[in-house]
């Protein structure tokens, strides 16, 4: 088992006031993400737990690239992953900033 | 996803089990206990270098059903095959123990699907109510029983073991695509044999423990469409029963129905489908 954290300090506020959403399952081939608002406007964090060890430049090549598409300032994600695919961890993650858009 | 039109329209059975509390309740009443924020892990997991669930595929929580307050619980049945550990299990009972020794608050904002949910009721809280209630039930010499209608559950599809817990609900609505059996097909192939169950024949699967199956059986009170609206409409008490998808001509439901006597051998299910009326295998559902 592996954790680690990949963030940032100059992302773009992350639209929308909803403080908590859940997209995924923990399930092979698929993640999870909690996606919280708890942290100031300019940063966020990706903390992955993942069953496989060993990936961890392909992780912070796909969560950086993820940063730079899309606004997730203010936003933490928490990944329990279940040795998902690249994209699947793409599309995920941008599913949780598109469900923190809602205004709560 | 979180609208509520897509919520209803969308597949019960592709459903996580947060999205079909949300879209079964009425919209933004659901108040989650124990939410994945708490970050209520699986203890065990860890030692055997696997991840956990944020909610350890179990998400219970208080709401509105056509306006009346319930108690209600949803497995993930993907998570980890649906299988229970520690913290699922312990979620479920205290959902339970919680609705024998509290009514559910009158006042509860409504919150919206994304939002924070609050806690679930303190202890102490808990500790007043059901000792005002006791000492209600002992001043006029009636049992200490639960009263009122029961928590409800219902069963999450795809779970190979989930059937054990199915087996002690009093309502059991189920579609097509559901089934209920005590063990899994494969649970049965490995310790019975192929000949015994061939999990790999999954029309066998689903004549023996589909769900159209146990509804015509009476192992289920409603057979619905697969729609999250669907299962809502025939469990929402303030709306109009819904019409079954298909006819329940094999008796009342259970318990204490009298069932159709099954016959046996390998055409066992079409002869009970034809003796039911129903003519084709194929769904015939609008």
């Amino acid at each position: 088992m592996e954790q680690f954290e990949v963030r940032t300090s100059s992302a773009r506020r992350a639209a929308g006031t909803c403080r908590q959403a859940v997209v995924g399952v923990n399930t092979s081939g698929n993640i999870e993400v909690l996606v919280e608002r708890v942290l100031p406007e300019t940063e966020s964090v990706v903390a992955v737990t993942t069953a496989v060890t060993g990936y961890r430049d392909l992780w912070q090549a796909v969560i950086e690239d993820f940063f730079d598409r899309a606004a997730t300032g203010g936003l933490r994600f928490d990944i329990n992953d279940g040795g998902a695919k690249p994209d699947v961890v793409s599309l995920r993650l941008r599913q949780g900033v598109r469900r923190m858009e809602i205004d709560a | 996803m979180s609208d509520l039109m897509d919520l209803l329209s969308h597949d019960y059975y592709e459903a996580s089990a947060r999205d079909r509390i949300l879209g079964v309740l009425d919209a933004g009443s659901f108040r989650e206990f124990l939410g994945p924020e708490n970050r209520t892990i699986s203890p065990h997991l860890a030692q055997f270098g696997l991840t956990g669930a944020f909610d350890d595929g179990m998400v219970i929580g208080e709401g509105l059903l056509g306006g009346k307050r319930v108690y209600i619980a949803a497995q993930e049945g993907r998570f980890m095959g649906g299988a229970f550990g520690e913290v699922h299990g312990a979620k479920l009972v205290g959902l339970l123990r919680a609705r024998r020794t509290t009514t559910p608050r009158r006042a509860s904002p409504p919150s919206s699907s994304c939002s924070t949910p609050a806690g679930p009721p303190s202890g102490g809280e808990r500790r007043r109510a059901r000792h005002r209630r006791d000492a209600a039930r002992d001043r006029r010499g009636a049992p200490r029983r639960r009263s009122g209608p029961r928590p409800r559950r219902r069963p999450v599809r795809r779970v190979r073991r989930g059937g054990i817990v199915t087996a002690f609900c009093s309502r059991i609505i189920v579609s097509e695509h559901g089934r209920i059996g005590v063990s899994g097909p494969e649970v049965i192939e490995t310790n019975k044999g192929v000949e015994e169950f061939d999990s790999k024949d999954k029309g066998l699967v689903w004549r023996v423990t589909g769900g159209r199956t146990r509804a015509m059986m009476g192992g289920a009170d409603r057979f619905v469409r697969d729609r999250i609206a669907e299962f809502r409409a025939a469990r929402s008490r303030r709306s109009p029963a819904a019409a079954p998808s298909t006819s329940r001509p094999c008796g009342p439901s259970r318990p204490g129905s009298r069932r159709a006597s099954p016959p046996t051998g390998p055409a066992a299910t079409p002869e009970i489908w034809r003796k039911a009326g129903v003519a084709s295998p194929r769904p015939s559902q609008p």
